[in-house]
C-alpha cells in the first residue's frame, strides 16, 4: 500500500508540476462548454418552439412535457464519453513511456515495489485526473438543476457510466504506454484501440444477425447506451470492470515479457 | 556479497553476456573494466534484477537475482548509466520518494535524505528543481538515490562519465570514502580509475571475462613486459651493444646522450621477469658506473589493449 501510494503521489505530483494536467483540463472543459452551450440552447429553442405550437393549436393543447434528462443531458453524457477518448490518452501516454525514455524505469523496476503496485499506482493517478475532469463538467449539470429541473438518478448513473467509460480508456492507455518509450506512439495506440471497440458495434449490424449480437457485446459504446438513459444495469458495469482489469492485466504481462525481450 | 555463475544473456542472435562467472566479497571494490559494448551494463542489469540472466545464476547478499528479487532489490542501490532522475522533481522530493519505494520507514526516512545529500554534497541544492541542475550535480543526485537507503551492495555503472576532471576526482573520492560499509560493483572504461578505486578488476570483452586481477598483479602478469630506464657512466655504444647481449632483454635502446661519457638507456624485457638484477650485474661487471635504474611498469592501459587485441587475434 504505500509503494502504491508513493507511486501514485508521484504521479498525481508530477502531472501538476507540468503543464499537461491544466491544458488537458482546460481544453476538456473548453469543448465539452461549447457543446453544452449548443445543445442546451438548441433544447430551449425546441422547447419554446414547443411551446408556442401549443399555444396557437385550434385545439387548445396543453405545451408538451419535454425530458431534459433525454434530450439535454443524454446527449451531453454521449459526447463527453467521445472527448474523452481524446484527451484521455494525453494523461496516459507519458506514465510508462517517458519512464522508459529518461531511464527512470531502471530506478523503478529494480526498488522493491512490485508490478501490481505501480502499475495501479499510475492507473489510479490517471484516475484522478479523469475525476477532476468530470468534477468540472459537473458543474454544467448544476446549472441544468439551477435552471430547469432534471431528475437526479439518472444523472449519476450517467456520471457513473462516464466513469467506468473512462478508466477503460486509462487502463488500456497504461497499457499501450506501457509497450512503447515513444508517447505519440502511445496515445494514437491508444485511440485507435478504443475507436475499434467502439466500431465493433456499427460492424456488428453490417455481419449476419448471430455474429452481430456476439460482437456488439464487446462494444464499448453499446454498453455505455443505458448509462445514458440513466439505466443501471449490472451486466454493463460488469463488462467495463472487466474491461477495466484485462488492460491492467496486459499491462502487467507486458512489462514482465519486456524484461525477457530486453526492455 | 555477489555471487555469478555461468551467466549468460542473449539478446536475440547478440550474446551480450557470455559465461561470466566471478565473486565480489562484503567490503570489497570490483572494478568491471571493458569497451564498449563489452557487456557491462547488461551483467549490471542481471544484478540488480532489472533483466533475468538467460541462463545461469546470480545472487546479491545470498539471495537468488530470479527467485527473490524483491529481497535482492532492497539490498542494492543501482546508479545506472542515465541517472534516473525526475527532472520535474526537486532534489529533496525525489530522494524521498526513492527512500519511501527503497522501503525506508516514514520515521527514518528524513534522516535518511539528509545523510545521503551530504555525503555526495547536494545539500546546498536540496530545493532546486533536477532539470535545473548542472551534469555533475544530476550525477550526485544519482549517487544519492542509490545510497539513500543505505544499501548493502553498491552497483556503479560508469559513475564518472561526462564529468570534468574536478568532478571525477570527487566523485572518486566520495566512492573511495562508501567502501569498507559498502560492497561495490562499479563499471568504467577509463583504465586508471579501475586501478585507483578497485581492490580487483574483471576485464570483460565481448560479454566474456578475459582476466581477473588485482590492478598491480594485472600489470605484472599480463603486461608481458618489463620496462627499465638506466643512466650509465661509460661509452654508449658499447653500453648498448652489452645491454642488448643480456639473455631476456627483447631490446635496448639510447634515449638522451646527457655528456661525453654518460648516457640514458631504455630496456624492455622479453617476459614478465625482472631483469633489473642482470642488468646491474652487466654494467657494474663492466667496471662502468650505474647512476640510475628505474623500472617502469606498463600501464594499465597498455594492458587492456594487450588484451583485447590478444582476443581479436584470436577470433
Ligand atoms: N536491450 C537490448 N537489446 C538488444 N541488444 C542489447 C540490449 N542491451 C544491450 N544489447 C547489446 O549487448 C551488447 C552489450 O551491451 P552493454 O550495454 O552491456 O555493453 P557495455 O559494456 O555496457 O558498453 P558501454 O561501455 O558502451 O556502456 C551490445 O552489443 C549491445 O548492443
Ligand atoms: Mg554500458
Amino acid at each position: 500500500m504505500r509503494n502504491f501510494l508513493a507511486i501514485f503521489n508521484r504521479e498525481v505530483k508530477s502531472y501538476f508540476s507540468s503543464p499537461i494536467a491544466y491544458i488537458v483540463i482546460g481544453l476538456f472543459l473548453v469543448v465539452c462548454g461549447i457543446f453544452f452551450y449548443l445543445i442546451v440552447s438548441s433544447f430551449a429553442q425546441y422547447c419554446m418552439y414547443a411551446d408556442m405550437q401549443a399555444a396557437q393549436s385550434q385545439y387548445r393543447m396543453p405545451p408538451p412535457k419535454l425530458n431534459i434528462n433525454m434530450m439535454a443531458i443524454r446527449p451531453l453524457l454521449n459526447n463527453i464519453s467521445v472527448f474523452a477518448l481524446f484527451f484521455l490518452p494525453m494523461i496516459t501516454m507519458r506514465l510508462y513511456s517517458d519512464e522508459k525514455k529518461t531511464g527512470t524505469a531502471e530506478l523503478l523496476l529494480t526498488s522493491p515495489v512490485t508490478n501490481a503496485q505501480h502499475i495501479l499506482g499510475k492507473f489510479a493517478a490517471g484516475g484522478l485526473l479523469y475525476l477532476v475532469m468530470l468534477g468540472f463538467t459537473f458543474l454544467f449539470m448544476i446549472l441544468l438543476f439551477i435552471f430547469g429541473n432534471p431528475e437526479t438518478g439518472p444523472v449519476f448513473v450517467g456520471y457513473l457510466g462516464l466513469l467506468l467509460l473512462g478508466l477503460c480508456y486509462i487502463s488500456f492507455g497504461v497499457f499501450f504506454s506501457s509497450l512503447t518509450e515513444n508517447q505519440i506512439i502511445a496515445a494514437v495506440s491508444t485511440i485507435a484501440f478504443i475507436l475499434f471497440f467502439w466500431a465493433i458495434g456499427w460492424l456488428a449490424g453490417s455481419v449476419n444477425p448471430g455474429v452481430g449480437k456476439v460482437l456488439s457485446q464487446f462494444s464499448l459504446i453499446e454498453h455505455f447506451e443505458d448509462f445514458a438513459k440513466g439505466v443501471l444495469d449490472t451486466k454493463h458495469v460488469v463488462f467495463y470492470l472487466s474491461f477495466i482489469t484485462m488492460g491492467l492485466f496486459l499491462s502487467f504481462v507486458s512489462i514482465e515479457s519486456a524484461k525477457w525481450r530486453g526492455r | 556479497m555477489i555471487d555469478v555463475q555461468n551467466v549468460t544473456r542473449l539478446f536475440g542472435q547478440v550474446m551480450a553476456v557470455n559465461d561470466v562467472s566471478f565473486r565480489v566479497e562484503k567490503g570489497e571494490i570490483l572494478g568491471f573494466l571493458g569497451p564498449n559494448a563489452a557487456g557491462k551494463t547488461t551483467t549490471m542489469r542481471i544484478l540488480t534484477t532489472y533483466l533475468p540472466a538467460t541462463s545461469g545464476t546470480a545472487k546479491v547478499a545470498g539471495f537468488d537475482v530470479h527467485e527473490d528479487s524483491m529481497q535482492v532489490r532492497k539490498r542494492i542501490g543501482y546508479l545506472p548509466e542515465n541517472p534516473p532522475l525526475y527532472p520535474e522533481m526537486r532534489v529533496r522530493d525525489y530522494l524521498e520518494f526513492v527512500a519511501k519505494i527503497k522501503g525506508v520507514d516514514s520515521a527514518n526516512r528524513n534522516k535518511a535524505v539528509d545523510e545521503a545529500m551530504d555525503k555526495t554534497a547536494i545539500t546546498d541544492v536540496n530545493q532546486r528543481v533536477i532539470r535545473t541542475l548542472s551534469k555533475g550535480y544530476k550525477q550526485r543526485v544519482g549517487l544519492a538515490q542509490a545510497l539513500v537507503h543505505n544499501p548493502d551492495v553498491l552497483i556503479l555503472d560508469e559513475p564518472t562519465v561526462g564529468l570534468d576532471p574536478k568532478q571525477i576526482i570527487e566523485v572518486r573520492q566520495l566512492i573511495k570514502n562508501l567502501a569498507g560499509n559498502h560492497t561495490i560493483i562499479l563499471s568504467t572504461h577509463i583504465l586508471p580509475e579501475a586501478s585507483k578505486l578497485c581492490e580487483r578488476v574483471v576485464i570483460i570483452d565481448k560479454g566474456k571475462i578475459v582476466a581477473e586481477e588485482t590492478p598491480e598483479n594485472l600489470t605484472r602478469k599480463l603486461g608481458g613486459s618489463q620496462r627499465l630506464t638506466l643512466v650509465v657512466g661509460g661509452p654508449s655504444a658499447d653500453v648498448l651493444k652489452n645491454l642488448q647481449a643480456i639473455k631476456g632483454v627483447a631490446k635496448a635502446q639510447t634515449i638522451e646522450k646527457i655528456d661525453k661519457n654518460k648516457a640514458k638507456f631504455v630496456v624492455e624485457s622479453k617476459s614478465a621477469e625482472s631483469i633489473s638484477a642482470d642488468v646491474a650485474k652487466a654494467v657494474v661487471g663492466k667496471g662502468w658506473s650505474l647512476y640510475e635504474l628505474t623500472p617502469e611498469s606498463m600501464s594499465l592501459e597498455d594492458v587492456f589493449l594487450h588484451l583485447t587485441t590478444k582476443e581479436e587475434v584470436v577470433q
